[in-house]
């Protein structure tokens, strides 16, 4: 990591923040359009239910790139990508159990009124 | 930022125009103090409540990813909506999606996306003391933002337009109040408003309720489980005959999280293009050096965090197979 940042054209701003280079920042740009292209892509194939997790996969990595380039995470400070990672663990969770909770209660849920056949 | 033109030492300021470092840790201070030609004994753009310029970018920034943990749990609540109406009925979800253009979609993640790099280059320039690079690349930026705005409210005129809005003015809603019949602007429409009858349909697993032309199909009073008469998997586009009477309701119910999620990070996007038109008038001034850009990084990841929410909305509502 330091190694890395120690490569780029580090711009001293109060010792802290480092310019990407132009390059990586176009690099990141076209990756992120051409896994754009590909989820969209990837629609059009039948995977069954590898289609939700291919397009959720394709988005983890493109936010990946996004956090560690254009937000800088790669050369910063780490605890940022804590702060992050932990916001990140308990949207997790929270979903995690409730679709737990879910899966083990609504067969035995009555739909509302409303939603019921009319005779 | 204001600075007042006293010291924040007090009475034992500097000789004007003497640029003493006020600390051995503020060579910086210094340094920008000489390079201004101000005489405060700090930097103009150093509040008093910080010692040194890089305690205070330190600070700022740790407060702004903070303050984007909390805006990702925020959206995680809609996401946790999402996840678990979608877990619960995915019929309803891939029937509804065919409301969605995908074309659209696709093109607003393009613009998104692009609008995230230019304001990440804006950020490279303002760290390497670009002005007009900077400049630039922020009106890149709010063109990329107004165009996004501008394609989600043609996207929100055609739901408005095929009935699919929220509450009463969603055709699936039970609570509809207008006249059109649900499914009448749907391309394989025509076969699905009539009465139910899949014949090249060919489920996964066989209804054993279906009926055959001998014993006709037998609506039970008492509603099963949800997706009971709805095929888990199907050969052809699935029509809206295809759903269970009750899931029927349930597509005004995807909508609702579709303009909730949507509608929430479009104010995100319109916080943002305020916030940028904000920094490009102060860069415009000649706020920002390369000594200074706190506020162009701290916007810049907001913006990138509004583009990296967007970046899960669309796969997750635009490509629901």
């Amino acid at each position: 990591m330091d190694a890395q940042s120690a490569e780029m054209p580090a711009v001293d701003h109060a010792g802290e923040a480092h310019a990407v280079p132009m390059k990586v920042l176009l690099r990141v740009f076209a990756a992120l359009l051409f896994l754009t292209a590909l989820t969209v892509s990837v629609t059009r194939v039948n995977l069954g239910q590898a289609n939700v997790l291919i397009a959720l996969l394709i988005a983890v990595a493109k936010a990946g790139l996004v956090a560690m380039y254009f937000m800088h995470l790669r050369y910063d400070r780490p605890f940022h990508g804590v702060v992050l990672i932990v916001a990140l663990l308990f949207v997790a969770l929270f979903i995690g159990m409730l679709v737990l909770d879910t899966g083990h209660y609504q067969a035995d849920l009555q739909p509302p009124a409303d939603m019921r056949i009319k005779p | 930022m204001t600075t007042e033109p006293t010291n924040p030492a007090g009475g034992s300021s500097p000789e004007p125009g003497a640029a003493v470092p006020q600390s051995a840790q503020a060579p910086q201070a210094a340094a920008a103090v000489a390079q201004d030609g101000t005489a405060h004994g700090h930097p103009p753009f150093l509040a008093h409540h910080f010692d040194t310029p890089q305690q205070q970018f330190a600070s700022g920034k740790l407060g702004m990813w903070i303050f984007l943990g909390t805006e990702i749990l925020m959206f995680g609540g809609l996401f946790c909506a999402y996840a678990v109406y979608r877990h619960n009925h995915p019929d309803v979800f891939r029937y509804a999606d065919r409301y969605l253009d995908r074309t659209l979609g696709a093109l607003n993640t393009a613009i998104l996306i692009s609008s995230s790099f230019t304001m990440a280059w804006a950020v490279r320039c303002a760290q390497i003391g670009r002005r007009r690079g900077l400049v630039t690349c922020l009106a890149l930026t709010i063109l990329g933002g107004i165009g996004f705005m501008g394609i989600k409210s043609v996207e929100y005129q055609t739901k408005w337009k095929e009935h699919v809005w929220i509450g009463r003015s969603n055709v699936f809603s039970a609570q509809y109040t207008g006249t059109a019949k649900p499914g009448e602007h749907d391309e394989t429409e025509a076969e699905a408003a009539k009465p139910i009858a899949p014949a090249p349909y060919t489920p996964a697993h066989p209804d054993p309720n279906a009926g055959t032309p001998d014993a006709p199909k037998i609506v039970p009073k008492v509603i099963g489980p949800p997706g009971l008469a709805a095929p888990s998997s199907g050969q052809r586009e699935m029509t809206l005959a295809d759903l269970a009477a009750q899931d029927r309701h349930r597509i005004a119910v995807f909508f609702s999280i579709y303009f909730l999620m949507t509608g929430l990070h479009g104010v995100h996007v319109l916080v943002g293009l305020g916030l940028i038109t904000w920094i490009m008038v102060r860069s415009i001034r000649g706020a920002f050096s390369s000594l200074y850009f706190t506020p162009v990084d701290l916007v810049g990841l907001y913006w990138h965090l509004v583009d990296m929410i967007w970046i899960f909305l669309f796969p997750l509502l635009y490509l629901i197979h």
